[in-house]
C-alpha cells in the first residue's frame, strides 16, 4: 500500500495550503498570483525520503505553499473527508487518493465535478481515455483527474539467471517455470532465494495484491468471483509449490528491496516503489522483469492515483492550480521520480538526469503488461471504503493459513469467502475488473 | 573471580546490541547490505545520522520527547510518593486490594485503552498536545511509582520518624528530612523507569498526536518504512538522549552499593 | 493517598472499563457472545496461547535468575563494578523499536550472526532463525531479544530490594559459619521476597503484552497474544475483538499475579521491629 498512500500523501500535502501559513513572498509580476496555502491530503506514513522529495523537488516550484499531510492507509482518509463533509467544513483541497478509495466519496457526493477544469487542461495534455472514464465511476461528473499510476513487478539478481531452466523467456515466464527455477537455485546453491512480501498487517508485505492482482487472474480470470472456486484451489496448489522454494524469511520482509540488498533473496515480487531504493544504488546487480502468467494470462495490478476537490475546500482556486501543476510533464516526471510511480500524461520523458534510470526500466515492463495480449488487468479494491483494511487482511489470513498452517484449501477458501462477502455486502461495494459488472454489491459465487 | 567473569560475561551481552545499531549507524551506506558483514568498523561515515538528523520534523519531535518525559515524571512522582508512603505507613481497610489493583492496571494492553482515551483528549481539546501523552503516560507509570516507592518506604524504619516527630518536628518534616534521605535510590529508580517508559512508548503517542509527535511515534510512523540504513541512526538517536539520562542518575540509583556489602 | 487514585481512576479505569464491556458488544452496540466464540476460532488462536506462554516460561525465569546474578555480583567489590552497573542499564535506554532492529539485524539470514558463523567456517549456508517454520530459531531470537531489553529494569527493581537487606544480617550468619551460598539461600532470598514478588507480578504483566520485539523479528512467523491483540485494534480496526482479547490478557494477568501474591507471601510482621 505504501506507493498509493504515497500519490495520496502527496497529494494531501499539496492540498494544504492552509490560511494562516507563513505568507508567501509576494509573486514576482508576471507570474500568477499566488494562490496561497493550498492543504493537500494523502494517506500513508509514505517513507520520510519520498516526502521530502516531493515537498523539495515536485512542489517547491507551485507558485504557492502546500502542506503535504498523510494518513496511514486511504480508509483512514476517506474516514477523514466523509467526517469532514458531514460536519460541513472541509479542511483539505486536494485530496491524492487511489481510485478503489475515490468511490466512497463519489458515492457521498463528497467531491467536486472536475469537468470544467478537465477541460482545460486537456487543451494542451493528453490523459490516457480509460484513466479518465475510471474517474467518472459511471456519471458524466469528473470525479478526479488522473495523476499517477503503477504497478507491480519483479526484480531479479543477475546471478540468478545462469540458473534459468532452458527453454524459459525471463521476460515471458510462468509461475511453473518460476517454481521450476527457483528449484534449480536450491539444488544449485542449498538455498532458498525467492523471495515473497509476507510480512503481515496493513503496514506490511504486499502479500494480499499479489493474490487480489496477480495470483488469482492468473488462474481464474477473475478476482474476488473466483474467490472459492476449482479453479482458486488450483492457484493455491501452485502457490504451496512455489513456497517450498521460498525463502523461509518471507514472514518477516515488508519491503523487498532489503531482502534483496543483503543477498537474501535473488527474485522478488513487490510493487514497483517498494525496490527503488536498490535499484537506485544498486542497479547494475539487478534486472526488472514482468510478473508470470498463468493458465488463464498475465495478471497484473494497475495502481490509478488521482487528484480531487471535496466539496467546500477552503481554497478552490489554489487548488485547481495546483492539480494544474502536477499534471504538467515537468512535474509529472519528477513525482515520478520522488515517488516511484509512472506519469499518466502522454509523452512524457522519462530520461535526464533528474529522473533515477530504474524507472524507465520498470516503466518498460509496465508497457510490457499493456502489450500483452493475454493480460488480465484487475483494479484495486473499488468501494470498500472504511473495510479497506479488514479486506487486506482477510486475504493474509487466507495465506497464513493455507500456506503456513498447512490447512485445507477448500475449508479455508469457504472460511475467508463469507469474511470477504460480509465486508463487500457491508460496504455495498459493487464487483471491479476483472470481474463483470454487478448491480448490488459484488457476490462471490 | 567466578563473579568477575559472570559480570564480564553479561557486559558483553549488553553492550554487543548497541555496538551493532551504533556500526551500524555510523558506517557508510553501503556497509549495510555486505554479507558476510564485518563487525569492526571499515569506515565510518555520519551520512545515515545526517540525514536522519536533517529530516523535517525530527529534531521538534527529539525535544517533545524530552518534554513528556519531564512532565512525566514530575508527576509520577508527585502523585506516587504520597499513595507509596500511605501504603508503606497506614494499615487501611482494602490495602491489599488496591495493591492488586494497582498491578493489575498494567494488565491491560495500552493500545485497548488509548481508543476511549482519544476520544476523551479530543472532547477536552487536547488532542495532537504533548500535554495529553504526559497525562497518559504518568498514568502508566503511576502503579510502578506507587509500589516501587511503597517498598522503599516500608525498609525505612517508623521508630525514626517517631522519633524526628518527638523531637518537634510534624509528620511532613518528618517525612521529608527522614524518610526521603533514606529512599533517595529507590525513588530515583523510580524516575528513571518513568523517564524511560515515556521516552520509549511509541503506540499510545501514535495514536495521540498528529503533528506534534514524539520521537518515536515519528520514527514509527515515518521511518519504519524507510530504507534499513536510515532505521539504524534512527534507532541509534532514540537512545542517546536516555544515555544520557541515565549516566546522570547513576550515583543516586547504585550509591548504596559503594556503602558495601560484606 | 487520593490524588493518584483519582488520577488513574480518570486516565487508565474509565477508559479500561468502557473499552472492556466493547468485548461484549456487537458492532451496533447490542450485548452478544459472538466475540468470544470468534475469539476461540480465530486464526492462530491456540498457537497465540502456546507461544505466549512458552515466551513466558523461558523469559521469565531467565531474567529474574540473570538479575540476581548481576544483583550478587554487585553487591561484592568487584573491580570495574560502577562501569558494569552503567553498561548493564544501558538496554533500558533502547526502545522497543532499536531492539528489534538491531537483534533482526543480528538474526536475519544475512545478518551478524550468520556472518560471524560463516567466516569461523562453522556452518556452510547461513542458518534461518527466523524462519517461520523454525520454533526454535524463532523462540531464541525472541527471548535474547526480549531478555536483553527489559533484563535491566528487572536488575534495578532486585538491587533496590538487595539493597535494602541490612548487612548485620549476613554478617551475624557468616559469624555463626554460613557460607556464601548458604547465606544466599537463607538470608538474602526470603528478605527478597516481598521485592521478587512485586517484581515477578509486574514483569509477567508487562510480558503478557510484548509484542514489538516479536512482530520486528518474527512477522507471521510467531504469533502472540498481544500481536492478534494489536492486529485486530490497528490493523483491521474492529474494537470488539480487540477488547475480547484484552478481557483474555486480563484475566491471564490477574490469575498470575494472585499465583504470585500467594506463593510469594511474606507477613508484615517481618518488617516491623
Amino acid at each position: 500500500m505504501p506507493k498509493r498512500l504515497w500519490s495520496i500523501a502527496f497529494a494531501v500535502a499539496i492540498l494544504t495550503f492552509a490560511c494562516g501559513g507563513t505568507p508567501p513572498a509576494p509573486a514576482t509580476a508576471g507570474a500568477q498570483k499566488n494562490v496561497g496555502q493550498v492543504e493537500f491530503l494523502s494517506s500513508q506514513g509514505q517513507p520520510a525520503k519520498e516526502v521530502q522529495d516531493m515537498n523539495s523537488k515536485v512542489l517547491a516550484g507551485f507558485n504557492g505553499t502546500v502542506d503535504f499531510q498523510s494518513q496511514p492507509t486511504g480508509a483512514q482518509d476517506v474516514d477523514k473527508v466523509l467526517s469532514q463533509h458531514q460536519a460541513g467544513k472541509s479542511t483539505i483541497d486536494v485530496l491524492a487518493l487511489q481510485h478503489g478509495d475515490f468511490t466512497t466519496l463519489a458515492a457521498a457526493d463528497a467531491l467536486e465535478d472536475l469537468t470544467p477544469l478537465l477541460q482545460k487542461l486537456q487543451k494542451d495534455r493528453k490523459f490516457p481515455a480509460q484513466l479518465l472514464s475510471y474517474g467518472k465511476f459511471g456519471s458524466q461528473k469528473q470525479y478526479y483527474i488522473p495523476w499517477l499510476q503503477a504497478t507491480y513487478l519483479m526484480v531479479v539478481n543477475k546471478k540468478a539467471l545462469q540458473y534459468l531452466p532452458k527453454g524459459s523467456d525471463v521476460n515471458n515466464l510462468t509461475y511453473e517455470q518460476l517454481i521450476s527455477w527457483g528449484q534449480a537455485i536450491e539444488k544449485a546453491r542449498g538455498e532458498k532465494l525467492i523471495g515473497l512480501p509476507v510480512a503481515p498487517g496493513t503496514k506490511g508485505g504486499l502479500m494480499n495484491r499479489f493474490l487480489q492482482g496477480y495470483a488469482y487472474p492468473s488462474y481464474t480470470g477473475q478476482t474476488l468471483v473466483g474467490f472459492k472456486s476449482p479453479d482458486a484451489v488450483q492457484m493455491w496448489q501452485m502457490l504451496k509449490r512455489l513456497w517450498s522454494v521460498t525463502n523461509a524469511q518471507s514472514t518477516t520482509y515488508a519491503y523487498m528491496q532489503e531482502p534483496l540488498q543483503n543477498g537474501e533473496v535473488w527474485i522478488a515480487w513487490d510493487h514497483q516503489a517498494r525496490f527503488a531504493d536498490a535499484l537506485n544504488k544498486l542497479g547494475d546487480q539487478f534486472t526488472v522483469i514482468p510478473a508470470p502468467s498463468g493458465p488463464k494470462g498475465l495478471g497484473y495490478m494497475s495502481v490509478a492515483v488521482g487528484l480531487a476537490i471535496p466539496k467546500g475546500a477552503p481554497n478552490r482556486a489554489g487548488a485547481e492550480a495546483l492539480i494544474d501543476y502536477l499534471t504538467q510533464a515537468k512535474q509529472q516526471a519528477a513525482a515520478g521520480s520522488s515517488l516511484s510511480f509512472f506519469p499518466v500524461i502522454d509523452g512524457v520523458n522519462l530520461t535526464g538526469s533528474d529522473v533515477p534510470s530504474y524507472l524507465s526500466a520498470e516503466s518498460a515492463v509496465a508497457s510490457k503488461y499493456v502489450a500483452n495480449k493475454k493480460s488480465v488487468i484487475t483494479l484495486l479494491p473499488v468501494g470498500l471504503g472504511l473495510k479497506g483494511d479488514e479486506f487486506t487482511l482477510t486475504y493474509q489470513d487466507a495465506f497464513t493459513r493455507i500456506i503456513l498452517r498447512n490447512e485445507d484449501i477448500q475449508t479455508v477458501l469457504n472460511d475467508d469467502a463469507a469474511k470477504l462477502q460480509q465486508l463487500v455486502t457491508t460496504a455495498k461495494a459493487a464487483c471491479w475488473p476483472p470481474d463483470p459488472p454487478s448491480s448490488g454489491p459484488c457476490q462471490i459465487k | 573471580m567466578l563473579a568477575y567473569g559472570c559480570a564480564v560475561l553479561i557486559t558483553l551481552f549488553m553492550l554487543a546490541p548497541v555496538y551493532l545499531i551504533a556500526l551500524a549507524a555510523l558506517s557508510p551506506t553501503s556497509a549495510i547490505f555486505d554479507y558476510p558483514h564485518v563487525v569492526w568498523p571499515t569506515g565510518l561515515s555520519l551520512e545515515n545520522i545526517w540525514s536522519f538528523v536533517t529530516f523535517q520534523g525530527v529534531l521538534p519531535a527529539l525535544g517533545r520527547s524530552l518534554v513528556v518525559g519531564g512532565i512525566t515524571v514530575v508527576l509520577s512522582l508527585l502523585l506516587g510518593c504520597p499513595a507509596g508512603y500511605a501504603v508503606a505507613r497506614y494499615n487501611f481497610r482494602g490495602r491489599d486490594l488496591l495493591q492488586l489493583v494497582l498491578v493489575n492496571v498494567r494488565a491491560v494492553p495500552l493500545i485497548i485503552i488509548s481508543i476511549p482515551l482519544l476520544v476523551t483528549f479530543i472532547e477536552w481539546n487536547l488532542y495532537d498536545t504533548v500535554l495529553s501523552v504526559a497525562l497518559l503516560h504518568t498514568a502508566i507509570t503511576l502503579p510502578f511509582t506507587v509500589l516501587l516507592s511503597a517498598s522503599v518506604f516500608i525498609r525505612v524504619p517508623g521508630e525514626l520518624e517517631e522519633a524526628a516527630m518527638s523531637l518537634g518536628t510534624r509528620r511532613f518534616g518528618a517525612v521529608i528530612r527522614v524518610v526521603l534521605p533514606n529512599s533517595i535510590t529507590g525513588l530515583a529508580a523510580a524516575a528513571l523507569f518513568a523517564f524511560v517508559t515515556s521516552w520509549n512508548e511509541v503506540f499510545a503517542a501514535t495514536v495521540l498526536t498528529q503533528k506534534s509527535t514524539t520521537l518515536p511515534a515519528q520514527v514509527v510512523s515515518q521511518l519504519s518504512v524507510s530504507p534499513l540504513p536510515f532505521r539504524f541512526a534512527g534507532g541509534l538517536a532514540l537512545t542517546l538522549p536516555a544515555f544520557v539520562f541515565i549516566f546522570f542518575m547513576r550515583p543516586y540509583l547504585f550509591s548504596a552499593f559503594r556503602v558495601g556489602a560484606p | 493517598m487520593a490524588p493518584a487514585v483519582v488520577f488513574m481512576l480518570v486516565f487508565l479505569g474509565w477508559p479500561m472499563i468502557n473499552a472492556l464491556l466493547i468485548a461484549f458488544q456487537s458492532a451496533a452496540g447490542d450485548f452478544t457472545l459472538d466475540n468470544v466464540q470468534r475469539l476461540f476460532r480465530d486464526t492462530d488462536f491456540g498457537l497465540a496461547v502456546r507461544n505466549t506462554f512458552l515466551l513466558l516460561a523461558i523469559v521469565i525465569p531467565l531474567e529474574f535468575t540473570l538479575a540476581l546474578v548481576m544483583a550478587v555480583v554487585a553487591q561484592s567489590r568487584v573491580r570495574g563494578r560502577d562501569f558494569f552497573l552503567y553498561v548493564w542499564s544501558f538496554p533500558l535506554a533502547i526502545s522497543d523499536l532499536a531492539a528489534g532492529l538491531v537483534w533482526l539485524a543480528v538474526f536475519t539470514q544475512h545478518g551478524y550472526l550468520n556472518s560471524i558463523l560463516q567466516s569461523l567456517h562453522l556452518i556452510q549456508h547461513p542458518i534461518g532463525f527466523l524462519n517461520y517454520n523454525n520454533l526454535a530459531g524463532l523462540v531464541l531470537a525472541v527471548v535474547l531479544a526480549e531478555t536483553w531489553r527489559s533484563i535491566s529494569l528487572v536488575m534495578v527493581v532486585v538491587m533496590s530490594g538487595i539493597q535494602s537487606i541490612p548487612a548485620e544480617l549476613g554478617e551475624a550468619a557468616e559469624i555463626m559459619g554460613a557460607g556464601a551460598w548458604r547465606r544466599f539461600r537463607s538470608v538474602t532470598l526470603p528478605l527478597l521476597k516481598p521485592t521478587l514478588q512485586v517484581g515477578l507480578i509486574l514483569r509477567t504483566t508487562a510480558a503478557f503484552q510484548v509484542f514489538a520485539v516479536v512482530l520486528a523479528l518474527t512477522g507471521a512467523g510467531l504469533p502472540v497474544l498481544a500481536t492478534k491483540t494489536e492486529s485486530w485494534v490497528y490493523e483491521a480496526r474492529n474494537y470488539q475483538m480487540g477488547a475480547v482479547y484484552a478481557v483474555l490478557l486480563l484475566l491471564l494477568s490477574t490469575l498470575t499475579t494472585l499465583i504470585y501474591l500467594n506463593a510469594l507471601r511474606t507477613p508484615r510482621a517481618v518488617f516491623q521491629r
